[in-house]
């Protein structure tokens, strides 16, 4: 089954939540909706399910208007935030609803509950009541349950935010995995990029109610076609210094001058916003035009294995991620290399000139 | 001035323990040095709710005493135990204004006006509240909020120890690193005793100098955030701190070090001296997978694996590999090359740990861990 | 998230509407018509626009019931919260004695009006009321039926037995829904019990304790059934409140047309004590 969205729109009292969405989703395609909170995510997705009407456009399931179909005929799963479970239904009962409601035959519905347990790893509980069980068990279950029914299209609307951070690793591997040997079209909206580019598949970047960027998430990633979509698709997010590049020298802020490359000659004299990605920047020089900046130290947030260094001077600040656990003091100064290589330049009105990768492959 | 001493702590919720399993803390010897910056870190259930209501004084713990700076303070009540803290959800008295929310433990005291107005006017000053004075409470943003319950922590000059529960869940994201930023330029200004419960390693690696690591009730590892990276003293710190955790291998003892399937891993004969005096057959290695070297080619030192998966993270890539039936995640840069089909590994020594029954085997010096 | 807005839904609440037209719109307005005619029989009446009014203002039947009403609504309330939130505070939070605590508490509650006027009207007789006949015996002089401050007092008792245990019920689920770490956050804090009770508790019972003022004195406003089977609304008319006041004229002595314009300004009273208790509470959460 394909799914395609139409100039969608909805709106309610003159308040828009989604403008002109135009979305084509492939069969068995893996489809992450990356935005703020309030960009738009649930509500697309509530239009896809049925449970809301567009108020503008329409939807085609496999080239047939579905718009005015409702949610129940439209062979659809959704997992929630919250973990949504019948508390006085056992695990197998829960799992087992959306067949019992499509009349499936008993035997069947013991094989299907089996198998789709044993993927999502809950059979030992299974005759279980969900509020005995923790939170990752929980999601699981409603996940077993959003799986079991073969559903053509499956929402998952921030299923893994409420768990923490251990949990949500594996469970991201599991279901990208589970999805593998699915036809169905999987859409999963999250406000994090790293869980977008986790997922794999696709990303569409929702920003305001509008759609900015679609496509391979690797590929959106590496070239955001504006300022917002590099600011949505980076965590920590893409440094931003406002410049200007003039005949043979690019001036940030007044403070700090190199030289123009090959590349960057290429692009018309004036004022640009400059974006290098956190994980760009280090604490020592790797190649010939790196610039050296010397910097204030903020704070150095460690999440573990890696850490985030958060730092500035007089004209601009600039958040590092280092891999490793690197302490510093509040206050100390520190000299900071930023490779002008790997550089996105893009125009006042926000968009993007150059990024890193394209200008590898120009090279 | 306080030092918090937890001498031979144990706590169960059952009223006649028997079995380790009914104890909520193990036996332990812990202790919080005067003026550290520390976190108490774990996983729900692991016990570190139970261990901070036993400092706090709201439990009393079935065996063992808490001393602050040597005095037993089992049967003080809370308020009498000169700690402050600040809760998941922040408490504040809404029906005051902030001024009054700060000044509301000074007065309980009786403390003269006078010092009370100067002494809240330098808390606000330091936690950035003084243009917020004279509002009500009850309008401010959750992290304002946060900042006026350690502010009631800090106005006390007797306060010697904060203990913070998970204190930034109710902060946007955008917010957190400034409080944490705040927190840690509080503790620098104050010379007080802070202890920060968390099961986020962000949070605990950002805000302490050292980290207690909690798992089953016991405190498995206290160390840096470094130490936990790169020198985990429990399998399970490996697995719990780092996205993605340490790879965590079953071996067997051989002749020059360990081995699993085929693959033989050599050690040093310090190492596999140790090694055969220990009794237990529970033997695993550990590596992080940014610590996994792959070579451009084929390499004699190298293991052969077969790539399963690649996940571009974009600021790093993860290989899935597979060596002798066992699966492998390795962390490359986003320039380094990806191999094709096959890659070669190597387990740089000074990075590959040896766990034994759980806890880490150091040849260099004497065993510890187990006790 | 806002729903489009969808105007069929008008047509479901038609049955209500109507169902409140014919439960008071009409009503009322057949009380406004006999309010504005002096009705002889069925046949003869006579308008005679605000007339009745104008009398049942100047009246010292009704402003005289009307202070009565009053006082009775201010002590009632005087008693109630107060004890009600002593009781919510002393009833034990958690456990078996939570439950039977409950339990007890809530029995008053499920006894009618007119038995409790029974009840009491018995209990309190000086001469086979253990309650009248015992204030007696330790030398009290104790006679609702003779004194009317002794009526007074026997209905206002009545009512404090039968309705504080509302006040401490809404107060008890009121402060179980305080967190813990707020009674914790002031024992570190060093709060007295009074400091916790004022600055966390009482804050926190605010929106209930709205509720129950509301409740109790819309009610206590209405009471009818006590007084009457208690003393009839006497001795004298020491105990006839405003509801008696007007059934004894509505139906006693057949006056229809006073007797709705009596229950019309009545009922504006009630509807303005809502209004200025509503105007208050909002006017503060503004301030806020």
């Amino acid at each position: 089954m394909s799914l395609d969205l139409k100039n969608l729109g909805y709106e309610v009292e003159g308040e828009k939540y989604l403008t002109d969405v135009n979305l084509k989703l492939e069969p068995g395609s893996f489809n992450v909706l990356l935005g703020r909170t309030l960009a738009g995510k649930t509500s697309l997705m509530r239009l896809i399910a049925g449970l809301d009407r567009p108020t503008a456009g329409s939807i085609y399931m496999d080239g047939i208007d579905v718009t005015n179909i409702a949610v129940q005929k439209r062979n659809i799963s959704m997992v929630y935030q919250q973990f949504i479970n019948y508390p006085n239904l056992t695990v197998r009962e829960n799992i087992a609803s959306p067949l019992i409601i499509a009349k499936t035959k008993a035997s069947e519905i013991t094989r299907r509950v089996n198998e789709t347990a044993a993927i999502l790893q809950i059979e030992p509980f299974l005759d279980r009541y969900p509020l005995e069980l923790s939170g990752g068990q929980q999601q699981r279950t409603s996940m077993a349950r959003a799986l079991v029914k073969d559903a053509s299209i499956i929402l998952f609307d921030e299923p893994l935010v409420n768990l923490d951070y251990k949990l949500r690793e594996e469970l991201r591997s599991e279901l990208r995995d589970l999805f593998k040997e699915r036809n169905a079209i999987a859409v999963y909206a999250t406000t994090e990029p790293n869980e977008a580019m986790a997922l794999g598949g696709v990303t569409t970047l929702l920003h305001e109610g509008r759609v900015i960027q679609t496509g391979l998430s690797t590929k959106v990633y590496r070239n955001p076609i504006n300022i917002e979509a590099a600011k949505l698709f980076s965590e920590p997010a893409i440094n931003l210094i406002p410049g200007r590049l003039s005949q043979n020298e690019v001036t940030f802020d007044d403070s700090v001058h190199f030289p123009l490359d090959d590349d960057l000659s290429k692009i018309p004299p004036g004022n640009y916003v400059f974006g290098v990605l956190p994980s760009h920047i280090g604490l020592v020089p790797n190649h010939d035009d790196d610039l050296e900046i010397t910097m204030r130290m903020q704070l150095a947030e460690i999440s573990g294995s890696e850490t985030y260094m958060h730092v500035v001077n007089d004209h601009f600040n600039l958040v590092l991620q280092l891999s490793g656990v690197i302490s510093y003091h509040i206050g100390d100064s520190i000299k900071v290399y930023l490779p002008t290589h790997k550089l996105f330049v893009f125009d006042q009105a926000g968009n993007t000139i150059q990024t890193p990768s394209q200008r590898i492959r120009g090279n | 001035m306080a030092e918090i001493h937890l001498k031979s702590l144990a706590h169960s919720y059952s009223k006649n323990p028997n079995k380790p399993a009914d104890y909520a803390i193990r036996e332990m010897d812990h202790v919080w040095e005067h003026g550290g910056a520390y976190a108490l870190l774990g996983p729900s259930g692991c016990g570190k709710s139970t261990l901070l209501n036993i400092m706090s004084g709201l439990l009393s713990p079935t065996n063992g005493q808490v001393l602050f700076d040597g005095i037993e303070v089992n049967n003080i009540p809370p308020e009498d135990r000169n700690i402050a803290q600040v809760f998941q959800f922040p408490v504040i008295y809404d029906s005051m204004t902030v001024f009054d929310n700060l000044a509301f433990p000074l007065r309980n005291m009786k403390t003269p006006e006078v010092k009370v107005q100067s002494r809240v006017h330098e808390i606000a000053e330091a936690l950035e509240l003084t243009a917020l004075l004279k509002k009500n409470a009850s309008n401010l943003s959750a992290d304002e909020k946060q900042k006026i319950s350690m502010g009631r922590g800090l106005v006390r000059s007797d306060v010697s120890a904060i203990l913070f529960d998970e204190p930034l869940t109710v902060i946007d994201p955008q917010l957190k690193w400034k409080l944490r930023r705040k927190l840690k330029q509080i503790h620098e200004q104050f010379n007080i005793t802070m202890v920060y419960v968390t099961h986020d390693q962000l949070e605990a690696s950002t805000f302490a100098e050292k980290i207690a690591v909690m798992y089953g009730g016991q405190i498995v590892q206290f160390g840096t955030p470094r130490e936990l990276f790169e020198r985990p003293n429990h399998s399970f710190v490996g697995y719990f701190i780092g996205s993605p955790g340490m790879n965590l291998i079953e071996v067997q003892r051989s002749t020059n070090g360990v081995k699993f399937g085929n693959t033989h891993i050599n050690l040093e004969p310090e190492m596999v001296d140790l090694l055969a005096e220990m009794p237990s057959d529970n033997i695993k290695v550990g590596i992080r997978p940014e610590f996994i070297h792959v070579w451009d080619g084929p390499n004699t030192d190298a293991f052969c694996c077969d790539l399963m998966h690649v996940e571009d993270l974009g600021t790093y890539k993860i290989l899935k590999l597979k060596l002798d039936g066992i699966e492998l995640k390795v962390r490359i840069d986003e320039d380094q090359t990806i191999p094709k089909n096959k890659a070669y590994i190597s387990f740089p020594e000074q990075w590959l740990l040896v766990y034994v029954d759980e806890f880490l085997i150091d040849a260099s010096s004497e065993q510890q861990g187990i006790e | 998230m806002k729903k489009i807005p969808n105007n069929k839904a008008w047509f479901l609440v038609l049955p209500v509407f109507l169902l409140v037209a014919f439960s008071a719109i009409v009503p009322i307005m057949t009380v406004v018509n006999y309010s504005v005619q002096d009705i002889f029989d069925q046949n003869t009446a006579y308008f005679v626009g605000a007339e009745w009014y104008r009398e049942m203002l100047r009246s010292p039947r009704l402003l005289d019931s009307l202070l009565r009403q009053f006082s009775y609504s201010f002590s009632v309330l005087l008693i109630e919260i107060p004890l009600g939130i002593a009781v919510a505070l002393m009833m034990p939070a958690k456990g078996r004695m939570a439950s039977v605590s409950l339990i007890l508490v809530a029995i008053p509650l499920l006894i009618p009006w007119n038995v409790v006027g029974t009840i009491w009207q018995t209990f309190s007789r000086a001469d086979i009321g253990l309650f009248g006949w015992s204030l007696n015996a330790i030398g009290i002089d104790y006679n609702y039926a003779s004194n009317a401050g002794d009526a007074w007092f026997t209905v206002l008792l009545m009512d404090v037995w039968h309705w504080t245990s509302l006040i401490a019920l809404l107060c008890y689920s009121g402060l179980r829904a305080i967190p813990e770490a707020f009674y914790q956050a002031a024992r570190i804090d060093r709060a007295s019990s009074w400091a916790i009770f004022r600055f966390i508790q009482l804050p926190r019972l605010k929106s209930v304790l709205v509720i129950g003022v509301l409740l109790r004195f819309m009610d206590s406003f209405m009471i009818y059934t006590e007084p009457f089977v208690l003393t009839g609304g006497g001795p004298g008319n020491s105990t006839t409140f405003l509801s008696q006041a007007l059934t004894k004229m509505a139906i006693g002595q057949f006056d229809i047309g006073p007797a709705a314009a009596f229950s019309l300004i009545y009922y504006l009273i009630v509807l303005l004590v809502c209004y200025l208790f509503f105007t208050i509470i909002n006017l503060q959460d503004k301030a806020k």
